[in-house]
């Protein structure tokens, strides 16, 4: 679908992080986890180079561990696809302190840009609204995306569900850590718990 | 009759009983599971518990990022599932290896001891491989008098040494499933 008007993915994510607070933030496989990086690194960002399908559910198992704590999951059209069974998973157990947002450029950018679901057929808003989360939107402009960053830090009220549609423009490669047990425990430590 | 605590006729039913035991006993907070009917009573304890969350999953494989999720929060947990479900899981088992987590896998196993269904014997009679193949470390229980003492032995690696493990229990155990009643 071609529009006009679409977000630029690091202007959405520095949006989103701007007043974390004490947020967790899981960024899936991909170029969200060099938004996130972009953004500037934090202890509790956990950034996925694998388990592709996965940053839903790491989310959720965050979330209800901490559950006074906002979490964010922040990830692409492609990787939100391969874990679609993990939104009716939340819908089950609706977290009220998780926030899940798609990047979505309808292509897989890692790859070579091939078209992905979203750009003909899918409508992953619909898709979480039918998964049982109350709370789901589709955001097009910054003021959409401002107002849902402050909402995230409401603990009560989720979980949400937001779908950006952003523009396909192949951004500069900022690598986070690739360390998986720098970031475990870096983020471990943050919420005060030590190494075994 | 009422059996007597530990008599062989109290046992051969109650080892879920022993299974949920030790999970409370190592804190174990989220349950991740698929339904199978032979984790069936240990499922009914965990949804009555006050302490655990059983959380019903679509696909098995998002049981392995929960886990690493709720270990991040500092919580533990562990997957129960059956023998085709961990065919589900392999990419995702990565996990085991990238953060080192505390995992732990309760795997109730079809496809081998008197076996109906042949749809269930190729996963089933590649689980032990698959698992040994992804760095996850296999125990066994195939006697209900063996399997607390395997199931103390599995929690305390995995969640002691960090060891990702899975407890396979086998169908001689828990009984072939009979498809003609």
């Amino acid at each position: 679908m071609s529009r006009t008007n679409l977000l630029n993915r690091r202007r959405v994510v520095a949006a989103l992080l701007a007043n974390r607070e004490g947020a967790l933030v899981v960024g899936g496989l991909g170029a969200s986890t060099n938004d996130m990086a972009a953004s500037g690194d934090h202890d509790r960002n956990f950034y996925l180079w694998g388990a592709m399908g996965g940053a839903v559910m790491i989310g959720l198992g965050l979330a209800l561990a901490q559950p006074k704590l906002p979490v964010v999951v922040i990830t692409g059209d492609g990787e939100m696809l391969m874990g679609m069974g993990s939104l009716a998973t939340v819908g089950l157990q609706k977290p009220t302190n998780l926030s899940i947002v798609v990047l979505d450029n309808e292509r897989y950018g890692e790859t070579g840009g091939q078209t992905s679901h979203t750009a003909m057929a899918v409508d992953l808003v619909g898709v979480a609204s039918a998964c049982g989360i109350a709370d789901t939107r589709a955001i097009s402009t910054m003021a959409e995306v401002e107002a849902f960053a402050k909402q995230f830090q409401d603990l009560a009220a989720g979980p949400r569900f937001a779908n950006v549609k952003i523009d396909a423009a192949n951004l500069e490669r900022i690598l986070p850590t690739r360390d998986g047990m720098f970031i475990l425990n870096r983020l471990r430590g943050s919420l005060g718990f030590n190494p075994i | 009759m009422q059996a007597s605590p530990g008599s062989t006729t109290d046992i051969a039913t109650s080892w879920p009983e022993e299974i949920f035991a030790i999970l409370q006993r190592f804190d174990v907070r989220q349950v991740p599971y698929v339904p199978d009917a032979g984790h069936s009573l240990l499922i009914q304890r965990v949804l009555g518990s006050s302490t655990m969350r059983g959380i019903a999953l679509t696909t098995e494989e998002e049981g392995v990022a929960l886990l690493l999720g709720a270990w991040s929060g500092g919580q533990r947990g562990v997957l129960l599932m059956q023998s085709s479900g961990v065919g589900n899981c392999i990419n995702m088992l990565s996990l085991t290896r990238i953060f080192h987590f505390p995992f732990l896998t309760l795997v109730t196993m079809r496809g081998e001891w008197g076996e109906f269904n042949p749809w269930q014997v190729p996963m089933g009679s590649t689980t032990q491989t698959v698992f040994e193949l992804a760095g996850v470390s296999v125990l066994r229980a195939s006697e209900p008098q063996e399997v607390k003492e395997v199931m103390e032995a599995g929690a305390g690696q995995a969640y002691n040494a960090c060891t990702p493990t899975a407890v396979l229990l086998s169908q001689r155990l828990i009984g072939a499933k009979d498809f003609t009643k």
